[in-house]
């Protein structure tokens, strides 16, 4: 329901109302403080890097027509390519189950407790609550301890290493995934949680009234009706892990298991000065699977931020 | 899957029959709704009162310690040296440097955070009114607002890094078209800060609004008619009727606005290329950082930590606390 206004408007300018032209207005000039941007770093990253001159950032390159804009190239892309590929692989690697298993437990915690009601369960989801907001500083040296001192996971992984495709750095994802999984599953169930009570408890008590076992009503009912709210937690959950870096700085510290927000940081510089072109491209290539996730889905990100 | 907990309530419940030929108390306790619901729960509250919960404890006792990142942490002799440092800064016993305490980053937390939030709600609360007057493309409006929030923080450091450039930023160029500059925004020490909370607003402000927009669609049209009809001004309407009924999306932003500006190390540290903005943006989880990763004080780092947690919690312990009292938890 949106309120407009009811009452009857007088100025006009060519038909319209002079208030309906100041909202457009600063509504189209907030839309390009938003873009301007990324506006700016689309057009610098598909400048040649040797005809850069950034005198005038925001237009395309049209160089032989416009004096000083540049010359069009891929080169930066390509350079962005070259130099992301392997955080790219291992952040896939990261998103991936890290998505899929905090979305999958955060789903069966918030039916534990919700949809089965029982004492008591308040305090214990308030605990989860609590989590969201913990500042990652408060658990940062702890975890690293245990990663890196108490839990054997690299001497695994170095007698894994002989099987195809494990390599022993893996260990550090795998560390970054579980990590991950337990700090994205207060949020995920936060989201589940606010589902769940809107659902309708008459099938919930009918099937147990049939004698249906718990696990029977997870899975035939509650499951089959959260399909919406996991495209919400997936999207949510694949942006949040995508884009972090303070625990892919502590964790995976620095070696080939990098994820590509930590090859991010550094690139585009050098001796010889900035790298523009190249920087742009690279923080673009970067956050494209967000971008496009966003683009496509926008609606259901926006739901679960706002939740 | 077999659920276990069933099996072993069969095993138990069968001998108990045996013995006695009845219910007993244990079968009771395991056919409460709590107990059948465990399987689903208690393993993800396990994982998290490990991970979260556990690893704060852990932290909290690390901060008393010297560790210094070399071998086991000693227990054995705990103190509060490394927070008597943090507020009065000094030559800690595991150091041969003086260390300086921490008043300066958490200064410039609290400004951070104040200057960011309140910026962010009065933007994204005038956007949402805005976008709540029946416009067209209104989707696409909205669409655009948000999408700086679908970026990392690194990347956005990179994009405004660039704009803000002393040579070719595009903020340099606008200055230079009124006739200012070119100024060095992101070294020079008396706008670092600045910067950094515009740029954080450029992200996080779409959210504000998309809270509000909600808040306001939530409001009966009746009251925007009654007020109408009163014969008030737009403004009037808005300042006396519509806004004090957005408390609660007010405090719900608010939140998590705060908890968005605690944890902005990532784009400083993208920003800065690495652990030093230089004190005059240096914040309380860039800091902690720093000491632990980058000068091998460990034990102070945590301390830092622990400091930086309990400013969380005195922000959101109270707010968790009014939702659990409204039974909306």
């Amino acid at each position: 329901m949106t309120h407009g206004p009811a009452a009857a408007e007088t100025r006009s300018l060519f038909g319209y109302s002079l208030r309906r032209i100041a909202i457009y207005g600063i509504l189209i000039g907030m839309t390009m403080f938003y873009l301007i941007p990324i506006e700016t770093g689309v057009m610098t990253s598909i400048i040649d890097p040797t005809s850069y001159t950034g005198s005038f950032p925001y237009l395309p390159p049209l160089e032989p027509l416009v004096g000083g804009t540049g010359e069009f190239s891929l080169q930066p892309w390509q350079g962005a390519l070259d130099g992301l590929s392997q955080g790219l692989v291992n952040s896939v690697i990261l998103v991936v189950p890290a998505t899929i298993f905090s979305g999958l437990l955060g789903s069966m915690a918030a039916f534990g407790l919700t949809t089965i009601s029982w004492r008591g369960q308040v305090g214990i989801y308030a605990l989860f609550v609590a989590g969201i907001f913990i500042p990652y500083q408060a658990v940062l040296v702890p975890l690293t301890q245990f990663w890196y001192n108490i839990v054997p996971l690299r001497a695994v992984f170095e007698s894994l290493a002989v099987l195809p495709l494990v390599e022993t750095y893996h260990w550090k994802l795998v560390a970054l995934i579980i990590t991950h999984i337990a700090y994205g599953l207060p949020i995920c169930t936060l989201l589940f949680r606010a589902h769940y009570k809107k659902l309708s408890d008459e099938m919930v008590e009918a099937a147990q009234l049939d004698g249906a076992s718990v696990s029977t009503i997870y899975r035939r009912i509650i499951l089959p009706l959260s399909v919406p709210m996991f495209a919400v937690v997936f999207i949510y959950q694949f942006t949040q892990i995508w884009n972090d870096l303070l625990f892919a700085l502590t964790i995976v510290q620095f070696g080939d298991a990098a994820v590509v927000t930590q090859e991010l940081v550094g690139i585009g510089v050098s001796q010889s000065g900035t790298n523009f072109p190249l920087r742009m491209a690279s923080a673009l290539l970067a956050a494209l699977p967000t971008l496009l996730v966003y683009i496509f889905f926008g609606d259901k990100f926006a739901e679960g931020v706002s939740a | 899957m077999r659920n276990p907990l069933s099996i072993m309530r069969r095993w138990l419940g069968s001998r108990r029959l045996r013995a006695e030929g009845g219910r007993t108390a244990v079968r009771s306790i395991l056919d409460r709704d709590s107990v059948r619901a465990a399987p689903f729960w208690l393993p993800p509250f396990l994982f998290v009162g490990l991970f979260i919960y556990g690893a704060i404890f852990w932290n909290i006792i690390l901060s008393l310690t010297d560790f210094q990142g070399i071998g086991v942490p000693d227990y054995s002799a705990l103190d509060f040296e490394n927070y008597v440092i943090a507020f009065f800064g000094g030559t800690p016993s595991w150091s041969s440097l003086t260390v300086p305490s921490i008043w300066n980053s958490a200064w410039n937390t609290v400004v951070l955070m104040v200057s960011f939030s309140v910026v962010c709600l009065i933007l994204g609360l005038l956007l949402a009114i805005l976008v709540d007057q029946e416009i067209r493309f209104e989707n696409t409006f909205r669409t655009i607002y948000l999408l700086p929030m679908s970026l990392s923080f690194v990347v956005t450091a990179k994009f405004w890094l660039y704009m803000y450039n002393v040579d070719t930023g595009l903020v340099n160029i606008l200055l230079g078209a009124v006739g200012l500059g070119p100024v060095g925004i992101v070294q020079n020490p008396d706008l670092k800060l600045a910067a950094v909370t515009f740029a954080l607003i450029w992200q996080f402000s779409g959210y504000a609004m998309i809270v509000y927009l909600a808040g306001l669609r939530a409001i009966p049209t009746s009251h925007f008619e009654a007020a109408r009809v009163d014969g008030a001004s737009t403004i009037r309407m808005y300042w006396h009727v519509i806004i004090p009924q957005l408390r609660t999306a007010t405090v719900s932003a608010l939140v998590v606005l705060t908890v968005f500006s605690l944890k902005a190390f990532d784009f400083l540290f993208s920003m800065y290329g690495g652990y030093q903005p230089g004190p005059s943006a240096d914040i309380l989880a860039t800091r902690m950082v720093r000491e632990a990763y980058a000068n091998g004080n460990w034990a102070y780092g945590s301390a830092i930590a622990v400091i930086l947690f309990i400013m969380a919690l005195a922000i959101v312990a109270p707010y968790i606390y009014t939702q659990y009292r409204r039974g909306e938890l």
